[in-house]
């Protein structure tokens, strides 16, 4: 036993030294970014270029990303979060000030992604990517067309699609079916998207966030509510996919890059905004990713076939009825109100 | 005759439904397909593009040395607790084991986030030393539950009778005690390690900066569905474990004779 | 002196580890955040928790973990007794094929069952193999309990065997001497001594059971409410610690009292003074 434990501790002490080697004296830049929302191979390139690490973290939403930042304990330089969260933390002053005079490549975004709402002069952030929330269905097995939210209350769907674990999301989807505003705060309307929801509940085979693609390939779902980008990777795969953007109306959503309150590193942080909005690595990324890009070099890039499709690069006439979330200040706690009681029931 | 059948059969059976996922994993580990449900042909490209990804070797180093650490350091802290808890008068034996049980029995959440809130209030950055602190904390009372009902069982007076017999407390210790609830100390130190190999929710609150085990590293890949890496990297796991738990057998057993 | 000495470190672990951090959480059970950053006491988050929406997902995560715990005890109860004797040449060899699945990362384990209930899973293929009418089995309460079993079962197979393994072999020869069958050996001999270890293994796999939230999110994919789940939701996505805080202790506290009613029904079978885990 005692020949074990001295085993074990030599095996720790060669671990701890192993640690120790790397260089104190280079910049690391913590980037704290969605799972899988980059193309890891470019980080590389970006130590090459500047001699500055990354430190990589994930995480799974915008809530998760909140709570840690803001309840403190880390230092992240970089975060990507999407538009209400921004705006809820420009608020809340978890955000330093971007110097955009320090991003050249700032140029290369898009004007129709610049000044949106949410950071009237992107004081604070600079766009990565933008997408949709809509419907991907297998066509072998579901009889199109589907165009609008009425199918996710369809009978003869029941059990064959699944709705996102995203409160905001899914009440979305109820609300936008009901023909309301997605950032409604009449309460009325918000009880009658939770009494829809409710009945909507047995004909759901799950909500999910983490697994729709392996659901959908698997043939473990037909149908589901996605983000376009999840869409976009099963469809480029396997192409009797189809992806539906419903008429009623859908969230239009953009994730920017932000520099949390707190960073280190904010001349680092900048070089790699920087860098990421360079159009050969925003193609990088947006060919990784599966999202459509904010970048116009970037988009010179792109493979014209994605231009024009639902899941990509939509049509402008298609995102009519789309709107983009707002953060609905101390309002959410009644869509928090909402989304526990549809998931207790 | 029919009895050791029916035995055999039942531990046939248990063996199955514990080793039937993880073949599962291990047969798809080698399919020709991003898919875990569809068996698309033969390929070893996942054990490749697992070994040049730089997350999960990261992860994976530190999902070891957290546990390596916090199981080496739980149970020598936790079988010293059991040997004193052993001898503390009554009521004070109880108390503290009721403390001892709250990591327990209280939910890894609760855990996870009270330490989360200490490490916070007392401004520590969060990341691998706090939590090798939380592994430890949710380890150490294991480890006393598997050792102290060695204690129990120990023949009445042991120690005494060797102090009396003029052993030093700490010979004592070593020869009498330890041989008495080393199969105590080997349960507590696997439950320990197994326990912080596997941990999820207490980790993740209780990390950040970059540093994170297997399973917040599975989590947030699996936000795109479970990569094939992952389950080549699960084989490579299996069979470590399965060799090195055979060659410690081995080796026990040589010792023991 | 060494007797003293050697709880030391712990105790100071616990205390600090232990019991300031649960102070913590109850200190923001019975708080809210005033607009301007200071706190008031109030006990607003405790009687939101009983509202019957609250109340249902807690009598729910109870109902699993119970359901949950006995299957483990009646299914690793016979396994801990076939390791325990077992002829010792292949006893410590099946103990550790027995701990090696738990090696396997929990997260894993538990996606390795959505391949095999999943709808073009193993099972399903080996349904169909026969020609028999697949069928869904994931996303229902079976899987989460299949999948909390799976998990747990080591749990409960190890301390009962850890037990049965020290058990002084004479006083079940002694009882067989005396006439008894093994019916009465079992009940009134072996299985009140290894009363120790199946408490053990209760709370190891009831505690886990009822705090989960990753089984539940992954077999009943998220509309499944578990108080785990409402706990997660209200620390990551609502943010509502205080909230979560008064949830996570109403939940220990109950815990806590089902134990102590537990160690009170044990221990009452028990003589021995040193039996007593508790």
């Amino acid at each position: 036993m005692k020949k074990i434990f001295a085993v074990v501790l030599l095996v720790v002490l060669m671990a701890s030294l192993f640690t120790g080697c790397s260089n104190s004296d280079q910049v690391v830049l913590n980037v704290y970014n969605w799972g899988d929302y980059i193309d890891e191979d470019i980080f590389q390139q970006f130590e090459e270029e500047t001699g500055i690490k990354i430190n990589y973290e994930t995480y799974a939403t915008n809530e998760e990303m909140y709570t840690k930042i803001n309840k403190g304990g880390t230092q992240y330089d970089i975060a990507i979060p999407s538009e209400y969260m921004i705006e809820k933390m420009i608020k809340e002053d978890l955000l330093e000030p971007i110097d955009l005079t320090k991003i050249p490549n700032y140029a290369n975004i898009d004007d129709q992604f610049k000044n949106l709402s949410f950071d009237p002069n992107n004081q604070y952030s600079v766009p990565y990517f933008w997408g949709t929330v809509g419907i991907i269905y297998n066509t072998n097995l579901i009889d199109g067309p589907i165009d609008s939210w009425d199918v996710l209350w369809d009978e003869q769907y029941a059990r064959q699609f699944t709705m996102v674990d995203s409160q905001r999301d899914s009440i979305m989807v109820a609300l936008k079916k009901l023909g309301y505003s997605m950032n409604t705060k009449n309460l009325d309307e918000l009880e009658e998207a939770k009494q829809a929801l409710i009945e909507q509940k047995p004909l759901v085979l799950a909500y999910v966030g983490d697994n729709v693609k392996d659901m959908l390939i698997s043939e473990e779902a037909s149908m589901a509510v996605v983000w376009s980008g999840e869409a976009s990777a099963v469809i480029q795969e396997y192409d009797y996919f189809e992806y539906a953007l419903p008429k009623e109306g859908s969230n239009m959503w953009f994730d920017n890059i932000v520099i949390p309150k707190g960073a280190k590193n904010i001349d680092a942080a900048h070089q790699f905004i920087d860098f990421l909005s360079r159009g050969d690595i925003g193609f990088l990324n947006a060919d990784y990713v599966g999202y459509a890009t904010c970048n116009i070099e970037t988009m010179k890039l792109i493979d014209p076939a994605l231009i024009g499709t639902t899941y990509a690069y939509p049509d402008k006439n298609l995102l009519e009825n789309f709107e983009i979330f707002q953060d609905p200040g101390d309002f959410i706690v009644e869509y928090d109100r909402i989304w526990t009681e549809l998931k207790a029931k | 005759m029919v009895n050791k059948f029916i035995r055999r059969f039942y531990t046939f059976l248990i063996f199955g439904f514990l080793y039937a996922p993880i073949a599962v994993l291990a047969v798809f580990s080698f399919n020709d397909s991003k898919s875990t449900a569809k068996w698309e042909g033969f390929t070893l490209d996942w054990y490749q593009s697992l070994f040049s990804n730089n997350y999960i070797m990261k992860s994976l180093y530190y999902t070891v040395l957290v546990a390596l650490i916090a199981s080496v350091v739980a149970t020598i802290i936790g079988t010293f607790a059991a040997f004193g808890l052993f001898y503390m008068k009554s009521w004070k034996q109880k108390a503290i084991l009721n403390v001892n049980s709250i990591p327990i029995l209280n939910p890894d959440i609760v855990t996870g986030v009270s330490l989360m809130t200490l490490f916070v209030a007392l401004n520590v950055n969060l990341g691998l030393l706090t939590m090798i602190i939380a592994h430890v904390t949710f380890c150490i009372p294991y480890v006393v539950l598997s050792v102290l009902p060695k204690l129990k069982q120990m023949p009445g007076e042991m120690l005494e009778a060797a102090l009396d017999l003029g052993a030093t407390p700490w010979y004592a210790f070593k020869k009498v005690i330890f041989p008495e609830i080393k199969p105590g100390i080997i349960t507590g130190a696997l439950i320990a390690f197994t326990l912080s190999i596997d941990d999820f929710v207490i980790s993740f609150f209780t990390t950040g900066n970059g540093v994170s085990n297997l399973s917040i590293a599975i989590y947030s890949m699996a936000r795109r569905g479970i990569k094939p890496e992952i389950n080549a990297l699960s084989t490579l796991m299996f069979l470590t474990v399965l060799v090195l738990m055979l060659i410690l057998n081995k080796r026990t057993k040589i010792e023991e004779i | 002196m060494l007797k003293k000495l050697a709880s030391g470190p712990y105790l100071f672990w616990i205390a600090m580890f232990i019991i300031v951090p649960i102070l913590m959480i109850l200190f923001f059970s019975m708080v809210t955040v005033e607009s301007d950053g200071s706190y008031t006491f109030t006990v607003s988050n405790y009687v939101r928790a009983f509202d019957p929406i609250y109340v249902t997902v807690l009598l729910r995560s109870l109902k699993i973990a119970v359901q949950a715990t006995l299957i483990c005890l009646v299914l690793g109860y016979p396994m801990a007794m076939i390791l325990a004797k077992m002829d010792p040449r292949y006893r410590t060899t099946a103990v550790m094929l027995f701990v090696v699945p738990m090696w396997m990362n929990f997260l894993l384990r538990t996606y390795a069952w959505m391949t095999i209930l999943g709808k073009n899973g193993v099972l399903n293929g080996i349904l169909s193999f026969f020609g028999l009418p697949q069928m869904t089995f994931l996303y229902s309460e079976g899987a989460v309990l299949l999948g909390m079993v799976y998990n747990f079962l080591p749990f409960m197979v190890l301390p009962i065997y850890t037990v049965l393994m020290k058990m002084d072999k004479s006083l079940i020869e002694a009882a067989e001497d005396l006439g008894g069958n093994k019916k009465t050996v079992f009940t009134k001999v072996v299985l009140p001594l290894s009363l120790p270890g199946i408490l053990s293994g209760v709370s190891m796999v009831f505690m886990p059971a009822v705090s989960t939230f990753v089984i539940s999110n992954l077999l009943y994919g998220g509309q499944y409410m578990l108080v785990g789940n409402l706990i997660e939701q209200q620390f990551l996505v609502v943010n509502d610690w205080h909230f979560g805080s008064a949830v996570a202790m109403i939940l220990m506290l109950l815990i806590l009292v089902s134990m102590a009613v537990m160690n009170k029904l044990g221990g009452s079978g028990v003589e021995e003074k040193g039996v007593n885990l508790w």
